[in-house]
C-alpha cells in the first residue's frame, strides 16, 4: 500500500498480486513525451517530462546527464502541488536525439545554442514567465538567460553556479575509443558528489553519466570551459528584470563556492547560499536535503515572479 | 607504521572481491608518495601484489601520484574537508599532483579511487 504522502500523484495498482508481482506497486505521476521542433537549423526528436500543476519550473540537467537527476523533485507531492515541474534531455542526450548526420560531426555545446534549445522548448510547451532553474552547465546557462532573456523568464535559480571553470584535467580523456566512455564520466564525476550522500542516489546519479553517449560529456564541457565564460558580463545581470537565486554545494569542486561567491559579490540583487555537505549534483545526489534548501528559494521565486 | 599501512592497502584491497574484480584488467604498479616517502604499489588484474617502500627509478612505476603527508591525512579521514575528499578534487586545488603515463589510473578511475579510499581511516605516515 502507498502512504499518503504519494497517494496524490501517483497511482497505485494493486491487481497484479495474484499474477506473483508484489501488490507494493508504485507509479509515478511523471509523464514523457516526445516533441519533434526545429532550433539552430536542425529538426530535433527531443524528450520532455513534467509532474505537477501550477507554475512552470523548467529544470535544466548537468553537463552529459539526463532529466533523471530531477526524479526527486517529480515525485515531491509538495511540489507539484504549486509547480509544473518541467525537464527536458538536451539533444544527444538521455532519450533525445542526436540530430540527423551526428556521425559525421563533433559535438559541441555552445552558448547559442544551448540558449535557443532552452527557449525552444520553451515556447513550444507556451510557458509562461517560467522559474528556470539549471545545475552546473544549467547552472551557467540560466546566468546567460538572466542577462540576455530576462523578459523570458518569471525568475532564475542557479544551482553549482560559476561565471567560468578552468579545465584541470585533459578532456580528452572522455572521448577516447581504448577508454570507456561511461566509466571515465562516472569516474571524473564520482568525487563532485558529496561525501555524506546517500548511496542510494551517488550511484543512481553515477548511472546517469555511465549511460550518457560518446563524447557527449566532452561536447557539453566545451560551453562549461571555453565558449560559456560569462565573467566579463555577469555585472550587467538585472535581478530586478529576472531575479535570481544561486546555491551551491560545498564539497563541489568543478563550480567552487568561491566561484558562487563571486557571483554573489558581483551581481547586484542576487541570493546565494552554499549547501553544507552537498556536492555537484544536489537534485541527484541527497533529493531531501536539497529539498529543504530549495523549498524557500521557490517560495521566494514564486512572490517576485508574482510582483 | 609505514609496513602496517601498507599491509592495510593490500589486505583492505585484495579482501574486496568485488573491487578487484573491477580491476580484473588492471596490471601495473604505481607511485605514491608521501611527503619525501616513496612507495611502489604493484597491482596484477586488480589485485595488490606488491607494496615496496624506497627510492625508485622512473622505469619502476608507471604513473605517480604525489602529496605531501598532511594532505594524505586529509584525504584518510573517514569525512573528509572538502578539497581532500576526491583525488580529482586535490588535483584541481594543487594539493596532489600526477604524473607519468595516466592510461592505467583514467582507464579504471573508480577503481583506482577505491583502491585509495580503501584504507581510509588508516593513518598514512611516511
Amino acid at each position: 500500500m502507498m502512504d499518503d504522502s504519494t497517494s496524490k500523484n501517483s497511482t497505485s495498482v494493486d491487481s497484479l498480486s495474484h499474477h506473483g508481482v508484489s501488490a507494493h506497486v508504485f507509479v509515478e505521476p511523471i509523464v514523457g513525451r516526445y516533441m519533434h521542433l526545429t532550433f539552430n537549423g536542425q529538426h530535433h526528436r527531443v524528450y520532455v517530462e513534467e509532474a505537477g500543476t501550477g507554475v512552470p519550473l523548467l529544470c535544466l540537467h548537468t553537463a552529459g546527464a539526463d532529466t533523471r537527476q530531477y526524479r526527486a523533485l517529480m515525485n515531491d507531492t509538495e511540489l507539484l502541488q504549486q509547480f509544473r515541474v518541467i525537464a527536458f534531455d538536451l539533444p544527444w542526450h538521455g532519450k533525445s536525439s542526436p540530430p540527423e548526420g551526428w556521425q559525421n560531426s563533433t559535438y559541441r555545446l555552445s552558448s547559442k545554442d544551448y540558449t535557443q534549445a532552452i527557449l525552444a522548448v520553451a515556447d513550444a510547451l507556451q510557458l509562461d514567465q517560467p522559474i528556470v532553474m539549471g545545475c552546473s552547465i544549467g547552472g551557467r546557462i540560466v546566468l546567460h538567460l538572466a542577462l540576455e532573456h530576462p523578459e523570458r523568464f518569471g525568475a532564475a535559480i542557479g544551482l553549482q553556479s560559476g561565471a567560468h571553470v578552468e579545465p584541470y584535467y585533459d578532456l580528452e580523456w572522455l572521448h577516447r575509443s581504448d577508454v570507456h566512455g561511461g566509466e571515465i564520466a562516472a569516474g571524473i564525476v564520482s568525487g563532485l558528489i558529496g561525501p555524506l550522500s546517500p548511496v542510494l542516489h551517488k550511484w543512481e546519479t553515477l548511472w546517469h553519466y555511465m549511460q550518457g553517449g560518446p563524447g557527449v560529456f566532452k561536447g557539453d564541457l566545451f560551453f562549461y570551459n571555453a565558449d560559456g565564460d560569462i565573467r566579463d558580463r555577469v555585472k550587467k545581470i538585472d535581478t530586478k528584470k529576472c531575479p535570481l537565486w544561486l546555491l551551491t554545494g560545498e564539497y563541489d569542486y568543478s563550480c567552487t563556492p568561491e566561484d558562487t561567491a563571486f557571483l554573489g559579490k558581483t551581481i547586484e540583487g542576487v541570493t546565494w547560499q552554499i549547501m553544507q555537505g552537498m556536492g555537484h549534483f544536489p537534485m541527484s545526489e541527497d533529493p531531501e536535503k536539497f529539498l529543504t534548501y530549495l523549498k524557500p528559494v521557490l517560495q521566494q521565486a514564486l512572490r517576485a515572479r508574482a510582483a | 607504521m609505514d609496513v602496517l599501512w601498507c599491509e592495510t592497502l593490500a589486505f583492505k584491497v585484495n579482501a574486496d572481491e568485488r573491487l578487484v574484480w573491477r580491476g580484473r584488467h588492471v596490471s601495473t604498479a604505481f607511485l605514491l608518495q608521501v611527503d619525501q616517502a616513496e612507495f611502489v604499489i604493484q597491482i596484477l588484474a586488480g589485485r595488490i601484489a606488491a607494496v615496496k617502500k624506497g627510492s625508485f627509478p622512473i622505469a619502476d612505476w608507471v604513473f605517480a601520484l604525489r602529496a605531501n603527508e598532511a594532505a594524505w591525512h586529509e584525504f584518510l579521514q573517514p569525512i573528509p574537508k572538502p578539497g581532500f575528499h576526491d583525488v580529482m578534487a586535490m588535483l584541481k586545488l594543487k594539493h596532489l599532483t600526477m604524473e607519468g603515463d595516466l592510461y592505467p589510473l583514467m582507464s579504471h578511475l573508480l577503481y583506482f579511487k577505491d583502491v585509495l579510499a580503501s584504507v581510509r581511516g588508516n593513518e598514512v605516515t611516511a
